[in-house]
């Protein structure tokens, strides 16, 4: 690790001023950002730290849905979600290890978009709104591919707002070594209808199965998938799965989130 | 009743107190007055001319101390193999230079061609990547690909080498044509072709050395992760710096696992050494986890094709296979013996068959050095002969229980001979198999498969009936087949005035409770407290010449030896005894801690004999020395032949190819037994190393040469919910004819027999379950491969 300075602002203002300084990069809970540091694949002059503002932590139902702050860490939201909206704690208590969910936070994950990460799929498959320190951002115009988003430079992420749905399950399964999601499927059902949310499959990110959320919408049984197929193109293709093997997870999980939809 | 003290006991380990509560001392822990850090310039590319080692620039850096290069230490001696095999044409291996750093050229990923030494441990890092940045290495084509590495002997790892081919060995070559005729005429063959795949050791604690030079005595010392001091110490003296061993101490304190990867002699160390002389400053270094990953010894790393003979009701006639074994960029100390002697002469297994023949070829590619990890050669040979022993139970519709039960070697038929020329001194495997039925239930499963079954899930069962040599080794055996060193061990007991006593072996606990066991063993045999006696180990300056602990040895060997020195002490004890009490030596005898008049009840206490030794007021010092010491030198006559039977329960869920392990059943021979504990804890882990090999563990190098799972982001090890609750049992012991404790060892069991068990359920799953196409999946047996496999 190269050596830098460390700042750690109580405002979303401070923390704006001190990102537009040179080499000045956010951090949360470091989930990503440290171990690449101690790599010495990064080398930010100054380490902004986005945990000591009051305004963004914290979970709390609101007019629009449950609203997270985004220094809020996962085991914060596994515990205080969980009567709001159980399928969204669930999903943060299956995170890492419990180090990881007290440290890493959902604010963190977004502006990663890690392509194996939970969160974007509980974010698309809610159609959650994401806030920042200068907008409104939805869900569906947010995540822009692997690693990429709508975030502009120095923007920050101040919390994310999770229209509540009727039922709702996020079903995992373990990339074996490193437990992030090989495949993950976020339904959510709503009065207006259904939206499946896959993480960890494909090369683009997060994103809709649009063809099933058309199935699930006229009928919300796993057996409405049934004749539906993933294509195989353009999903990831790694050590621990071919793009095949991950359409086949995307039905299954799919059909088991609908299952396990409570 | 259970022991509650001495052999046989479950006595607590006494070195977890200080394990568990962060108090151990481990090489990292120990910081030397005027220490000063290493790093390594380490090889991104997997093969490459180096053009220029870029040192000027990092000398000139804040804090650096000196900076050396593979040229520097171009004279300095080669880091030698350990044994010498013979290929089948009667041509000695291959043996190119191991250098201490790398010159010339860069021969695998993490390939150390240059050593950064500064007053800080970033500084020397930044140095480090200075010198990474500036130096130009030409990229070679690597070599990855055995099969390649072998057909392109224009393409070497080593220039000096005519190929990639260290040799080709055959064992045993007298049995070839008589193989070869035996599988012409066989009614049946089964054919199995298999990969034993590459696993990382992942030790917890990884490598790490201090180096100092006295330059007052002319004193070396290295403290560093070490399984065995002496041999370290006796590769660096005599091979590497060509120095007297007296002036080098090697202290291998706390060592947090080793598995194998720390048996061996490694660049870094001399390293440390040779830089701590020239800075006149202690220089220490310790790996990080990703230099763990690339440059640890790997292990395994087999291409077997495996062929059985056998008349159609599976009667065995003959084994034959043909292997290629990876041992990476540069021969590690014992790369040659593990796929070779450790491995072959295992080809029997259990069973009483006639004809047995294997040609190995170990091949150069340029990946890091692979050599013994936990179990050894054994884990393959094991691996290879039930996979394919359950491939013909299949191929002729048997009973997998059945087949090995009418092969196995019987109770009557020892001491036995094997075709590859072991001899099993005793053994018990029928025994063994109806244990572990019993245990696992076996007449139940079909039960639990019906219930499975309505749950959507394929259970499977798998069945391994292993057996290994180990207690490594008898010196008269290993010398004939290629040995540079004995395997001896030796032991000294040293009795205290107060009574007392410092045990020093040569034996070197990393994890394995020799410090309790131990002391079970010497307190027993004198008829006092556990807690009187206490272990040292890891330090030259302070055991005898030893030899370590790897190959399931401590106990058969070391504690063999350990038996043999308390003999002489009683045997001492029994003059010391005859003087004080007046009376015939013959006369004297010893039991429950007490030196007593036969006949009489005139006694005196060990503890007062010990006194005596001490304070020798009144002894006729012409027939009896004071003081109360002794130490004894132990070869074992044979290897020791621990064997089991371990069975699998899976359920695979056919949607995803999940694996899951409902039970694991071990029925385990080791002889007598000290610590049921400790070995029920051996087998656990041991267990637990075979699930993570034959499900999760996987090392990936691509064309290019470049490690693909270098962190555990992408090389899975078990954690606790991979594996289930273990069933474990140690009694049908048939103790060991030719060492004084009749003791087997335990170490390595379950990581040599448990792989096959797994990966025999997965099948036997799969196939019931209907997939009759499924025959054989490679380790590890990942959700992906069980899908694909299912979906071909």
């Amino acid at each position: 690790m190269h050596n830098f300075d460390f700042v750690k602002p109580s405002t979303i203002a401070d923390a704006v001023k001190a990102l537009t300084g040179d080499g000045a990069q956010a951090l949360s809970g470091g989930q990503t950002l440290t171990p690449t540091m101690k790599q010495r694949l990064a080398a930010p002059t100054v380490l902004v730290s986005l945990t000591g503002i009051a305004e963004m932590k914290g979970v709390c139902m609101g007019d629009d849905g449950l609203s997270v702050g985004a220094a809020t860490p996962h085991a914060v939201v596994a515990k205080e979600a969980a009567k709001q909206y159980p399928a969204l704690a669930a999903l943060a208590g299956g995170i890492g290890d419990p180090a990881v969910r007290n440290r890493g936070t959902i604010g963190g994950s977004l502006a990663n978009n890690d392509p194996a990460a939970c969160y974007p799929s509980a974010v698309l498959g809610s159609g959650a709104t994401v806030v920042t320190n200068k907008r409104k951002i939805a869900a569906d115009d947010y995540f822009q591919g692997m690693f990429s988003t709508a975030l502009d430079e120095g923007e920050i992420i101040t919390g994310v707002t999770f229209p509540v749905p009727e039922k709702a399950a996020y079903v995992k399964f373990n990339q074996p070594a490193s437990r992030f999601a090989l495949t993950g499927v976020f339904v959510a059902k709503f009065k207006g209808g259904v939206r499946v949310a896959v993480t960890g499959a494909s090369n683009n990110g997060v994103f809709r199965w649009a063809e099933a959320e058309k199935a699930l919408s006229a009928n919300f049984a796993a057996s409405a998938l049934d004749g539906l197929t993933v294509s195989a193109d353009d999903l990831i293709g790694d050590l621990h799965g071919t793009p095949a093997y991950r359409a086949n997870l995307v039905k299954v999980l799919t059909k088991r989130a609908v299952e396990a939809a409570r | 009743m259970p022991k509650d003290y001495g052999i046989g006991a479950s006595t607590k380990r006494r070195e977890d107190i200080r394990f568990l509560s962060g108090l151990g001392n481990y090489t990292d822990d120990i910081n030397v007055a005027g220490q000063s850090y290493a790093a390594f310039v380490r090889s991104t590319v997997a093969h490459g001319k180096i053009k220029k080692v870029a040192t000027e620039a990092a000398k000139a850096m804040p804090g650096v101390l000196g900076v050396f290069t593979g040229e520097d230490f171009k004279d300095v001696g080669s880091n030698p193999a350990g044994w010498l095999i013979h290929s089948r044409d009667g041509s000695p291996m291959h043996e190119p230079k191991r250098p201490v750093l790398a010159y010339g050229k860069v021969r695998h990923v993490g390939d150390a061609y240059a050593c950064v030494v500064a007053e800080t441990l970033q500084q020397a890092k930044d140095a480090v990547q200075r010198i990474a940045d500036e130096s130009e290495i030409d990229e070679l084509p690597a070599i990855v690909d055995m099969a390649q590495a072998l057909a392109n002997s224009a393409n070497r790892v080593h220039d000096e080498m005519p190929g990639n081919q260290v040799f080709d060995w055959g064992w045993i070559e007298d049995n070839r044509a008589k193989t070869d005729e035996a599988f012409a005429s066989a009614p049946h063959v089964t054919t199995l072709e298999l990969v034993n795949n590459r696993l990382v050791p992942n030790a917890m604690e990884p490598r790490a050395s201090i180096g100092e030079f006295n330059h007052g005595t002319g004193d070396w010392k290295l403290t560093t992760t070490s399984q065995n001091p002496h041999v370290t110490r006796i590769l660096i003296a005599a091979f590497v710096l060509g120095i007297p061993e007296n002036k080098l101490t090697v202290v291998a304190p706390d060592v947090g696992g080793g598995f194998g990867s720390k048996i061996y002699h490694y660049g870094e160390e001399a390293t440390v050494l040779l830089a701590a002389k020239a800075l006149r400053r202690p220089v220490k270094w310790v790996a990080e986890r990703s230099e763990s990953f690339m440059t640890d010894a790997h292990g395994r790393d087999h291409v077997t094709k495996i062929q059985l003979a056998c008349d159609k009701q599976g009667n065995f006639i003959a084994f034959r296979t043909e292997t290629m074994a990876n041992v990476g960029a540069y021969l590690s100390n014992f790369a040659p013996v593990t796929p070779t002697f450790l491995h072959g002469t295992l080809m029997a297994g259990p069973y009483k068959v006639p004809n047995v023949y294997v040609n190995v070829k170990a091949v150069m590619t340029n990946t890091a050095p692979v050599d013994a990890y936990r179990g050894a050669g054994r884990p393959e040979a094991t691996y290879s002969l039930e996979r394919v022993i359950d491939k013909m139970c299949r191929e002729l519709n048997l009973d997998p229980f059945e087949v090995r039960r009418k092969n196995f070697v019987t109770t009557d038929m020892f001491p036995y001979t094997t075709p590859v020329a072991l001899v099993y001194d005793t053994g018990n495997y029928h025994a063994t198999l109806d244990k572990a039925m019993e245990l696992g239930d076996v007449a139940g499963f079909e039960k639990r498969r019906a219930e499975s079954a309505k749950r959507g899930k394929l259970r499977g069962m798998g069945l391994s009936t292993w057996i290994e040599a180990c207690g490594i080794a008898p010196s008269h055996l290993v010398g004939m087949l290629g040995s540079r060193v004995g395997l001896y061990d030796a032991a000294t007991v040293r009795v205290n005035a107060t009574g007392s006593i410092s045990v020093m072996t040569g034996a070197h606990s990393h994890g394995q409770g020799h410090e309790t066991v131990f002391a079970q063993i010497v307190a027993d045999k004198l008829g006092i407290p556990d807690s009187s006696v206490e272990i040292v180990h890891g330090d030259t300056s302070k055991i005898p010449f030893g030899m370590g602990s790897y190959g399931s040895r401590s106990l058969a060997v070391c504690g063999s030896a350990m038996t043999r020195a308390v003999d002489k002490i009683i045997a001492k004890g029994k003059k010391i005894a005859a003087h004080m009490l007046e009376a015939a030596e013959s006369d004297i005898t010893f039991a429950d801690g007490k030196f007593s008049v036969a006949g009489t009840d005139k006694a005196k206490t060990f503890g007062e004999i010990a006194f005596s030794a001490y304070v020798p007021h009144n002894y006729p010092l012409e027939t009896l020395e004071p003081g109360l010491e002794e130490t004894a030198f132990y070869d074992p006559a044979n290897f020791t032949y621990p064997a089991g039977a371990y069975i699998c329960e899976v359920e695979v869920d056919p949607d995803t190819g999940k694996v899951d392990i409902c039970s694991f059943t071990c029925a385990d021979d080791f002889g007598n037994v000290m610590n049921p504990m400790i070995v029920e804890g051996q087998v656990h882990g041991g267990v637990g190393q075979g699930i993570g090999q034959a499900l999760l563990e996987n090392t990936v190098y691509d064309e290019n040469g470049q490690l693909l799972t270098g962190s555990y982001m992408d090389y899975a090890m078990p954690r606790a919910d991979d594996v289930p609750f273990y069933t474990v049992d140690a009694s049908c012991a048939t103790p060991c004819t030719h060492n004084p404790l009749g003791v087997k060892g335990c170490g390595e069991a379950g990581a040599i027999g448990s792989p096959p068990a797994v990966v025999n359920a997965v099948i036997d799953a799969l196939q019931r379950g209907g997939h009759k196409n499924v025959t054989h999946i490679d380790m590890p047996v990942s959700p992906a491969r069980v899908w694909s496999a299912i979906n071909a």
